[in-house]
């Protein structure tokens, strides 16, 4: 089995004249939680939904899992779709359907022969392991609080045990308490059910909590792939702002790291950096 | 559904095998692939054999996932037996699906459909109750809002007053247009037919000339723009309360009521009449083509034959009745709009009421403005 969850080779997007993606290559390993930050208008998200395959790509090649998006599955091999779980911006939750019947949804799609007793039970639990109380499984999601919806949302995603998560900005529109609990639970599930996690993001506390890498998206492509520590290394101004901007350096101190090194540009991304994070 | 298709592939399996010790205790052993794939197969065998063990053993499994982990668990806890063999990732999972409780309800509960009955029957009561109320407090607004704006003439908004009417009426000639022309011809082609068994038919002018000036002109017009414009008012201003700009109107000061529904309130009084006046001129236009093919009656004699059997009193009925309409219309559209709070779905379920409640009113309106005129000696 090849070790790479994703790999994005030559990926263009085009709407009309306007290209948002040129010659853009990413490879994604398996096993690990990948950040990926660009400024508004780089087009995460229009490369989130090109791997998901909600957008057809001008030019490019995309493989997820061993299998390339686009194109029949062979014989005998799983539904891509039913290896990976998407949670949306706001949650996208189906507003007629309960949490749980949301939950519900992919488990009857793909496996419509399971015991609807057994099927109610994944449901419960899946919620219950968002952070979810017991009682949440019932609701609308007009009655949930935003951070709710988000969490329901990741239910839904978990429904099928997917090996890879697909997550748009989870922790926009969130508290800042909120937030955190969010991160650690992307942390925790990604440690407990050995998830890859594809993640597009703006917040700086979620890049330094728990992303094993970065990707940053500029000039049409990913100009960057490292560590924090690799990235701010890098004298690209872009890279260098977003991480050693204000807001920047206060979530590199809140990880006790040595906001003063930040300024001292150092050589290429391979070195090793002192101002570790 | 949402997905294209479902799943054809082959699971790969779980087996299990039920064995008893010499000392009373029995092993129920997993082995092969336990995932959310297998789950249902050996969830389901389980629920027919139902068998008793006091151990359950899964260092046999090659694969397990969340769904598998808590399908052994709920094995186990059933049964009252203890899971052995579980490696450190099996561990890792059951611990973490076990937080479950695992009874509570999926959907709310539902009141039984009797009294389900009777609450609707009285909650749309007090909504009827409630909403007519509100409507009418809506017109006195936007009465004051009119007398404010002629007490204040700058405060008219012209452009947005000429783009409505633009929106309204001019945009609507082609579709009213092609409409008109067909109702005019099923008229005509449909009165004739009956007219002829009389010998009569030279009365199809009579009755297209008379019915389109008179009801249909306006009539059908004032659906059709409830259709077209009643319905974007409300999705208009609804998604605008929704993205919260009335509020940010209503903090700068400027008043919603003369920047939103004013003008267009406006622009269907002064449209509705004369797209309902052109609306029953095509719909003699498209009866007199007909009867050109199929009653052998010269185009140019229908239109003169309609202004000698046409009384002038029918051209004021339809014009009086089009500014009321149009008044019904865009008020309803303007009203439901505003009413939208909470989620984009309430924008949907608005704009869906507005135009069943416009083209509703409109009926009942002309029916009673059927009854007025023939009592007053209008006919």
């Amino acid at each position: 089995m090849n070790d790479l969850a994703i790999r994005i080779e030559d990926l263009e997007n085009r709407f009309g004249d306007h290209a948002v993606h040129e010659g853009l290559s990413l490879d994604v390993r398996r096993g690990e939680i990948i950040g990926v930050v660009g400024g508004s208008g780089t087009g995460k998200s229009v490369l989130m939904r090109s791997v998901i395959g909600l957008q057809t790509p001008s030019h490019g090649r995309i493989e997820v899992l061993g299998h390339e998006v686009g194109t029949p599955r062979a014989p005998g091999e799983a539904d891509i779709r039913s290896r990976w779980g998407v949670l949306f911006q706001g949650g996208a939750l189906f507003s007629t359907l309960t949490v749980a019947e949301n939950v519900e949804v992919p488990l009857k799609e793909f496996y419509p022969d399971m015991d609807p007793e057994l099927r109610h039970e994944i449901a419960r639990y899946k919620v219950s392991l968002t952070g979810l109380p017991d009682n949440a499984a019932a609701k609308y999601p007009s009655e949930l609080s935003g951070g709710m919806k988000k969490r329901a949302g990741l239910a839904r995603a978990l429904a099928l045990d997917p090996e890879l998560l697909f997550l748009d900005e989870p922790t926009a529109g969130l508290d800042p308490i909120g937030a955190a609990a969010f991160d650690s639970l992307t942390r925790e599930l990604h440690e407990t059910l050995g998830l890859t996690v594809f993640l597009i993001t703006h917040d700086l506390d979620t890049l330094h909590e728990i992303c094993d890498r970065v990707a940053v998206l500029a000039d049409k492509k990913v100009i960057a792939v490292g560590t924090i520590p690799e990235l701010m290394a890098s004298d690209h101004p872009w890279i260098h702002e977003y991480f050693g901007g204000p807001r920047g350096r206060s979530a590199l101190m809140a990880r006790g790291g040595e906001a003063q090194d930040l300024g001292a540009k150092t050589h290429g991304l391979d070195s090793p950096n002192p101002a570790k994070a | 559904m949402f997905f294209a298709h479902s799943v054809d592939y082959m699971a790969p399996d779980c087996d299990f095998l039920l064995a008893t010790d010499a000392d009373g205790t029995s092993t129920l052993t997993l082995s092969g692939v336990l995932t959310i794939a297998g789950v249902g197969a050996l969830d389901h065998a389980m629920r027919r054999e139902k068998p008793q063990f006091t151990n359950l053993d899964i260092s046999g499994l090659e694969e397990l996932d969340t769904a598998g982990a808590w399908l052994v668990w709920r094995l186990a806890r059933d049964a009252g037996a203890q899971v052995v063999g579980a490696g450190e990732k099996a561990e890792r999972l059951m611990s973490a699906v076990k937080c479950c409780s695992g009874d509570a309800p999926i959907a709310p509960p539902r009141a039984p459909p009797m009294i389900r009955i009777v609450e609707t029957v009285g909650l749309v009561m007090i909504g009827l109750w409630q909403g007519s109320g509100a409507i009418l407090s809506f017109l006195g607004a936007l009465i004051c809002a009119l007398g404010n704006v002629i007490r204040h003439p700058s405060r008219i908004r012209w452009t947005a007053l000429v783009r409505q009417t633009e929106l309204v009426g001019v945009d609507a000639l082609a579709i009213v247009g092609l409409m008109s022309f067909l109702v005019g011809v099923v008229i005509a082609q449909q009165g004739a037919v009956q007219l002829q068994q009389f010998g009569a038919e030279i009365y199809t002018v009579n009755l297209t000339g008379r019915i389109s000036l008179r009801e249909l002109g306006v009539l059908m017009t004032a659906i059709m723009v409830a259709g077209r414009s009643g319905s974007a008012f409300a999705a208009q201003i609804g998604t605008m309360k929704l993205t919260e700009e009335i509020d940010a109107m209503r903090t700068i000061g400027v008043s919603p009521m003369e920047a939103l529904v004013l003008p267009r309130v406006m622009a269907a009084v002064f449209m509705m009449p004369l797209l309902g006046l052109y609306s029953a001129l095509i719909a003699i236009v498209g009866g007199a083509t007909i009867s050109a093919f199929t009653l052998d009656i010269p185009f140019f004699n229908f239109l003169a034959r309609v202004q000698e059997v046409v009384p002038l009193i029918d051209l004021w009925v339809g014009l009086i009745k089009g500014p009321v309409f149009g008044l019904i219309v865009a008020m309803t559209g303007c009203y439901q709009g505003m009413q939208v709070k909470g989620s984009s779905e309430e924008v949907g379920l608005r704009t869906t009421q507005a135009v069943v409640q416009a083209i509703f009113a409109v009926i009942v309106i002309d029916a009673f403005f059927a009854v007025f005129f023939s009592e007053v000696g209008w006919i």
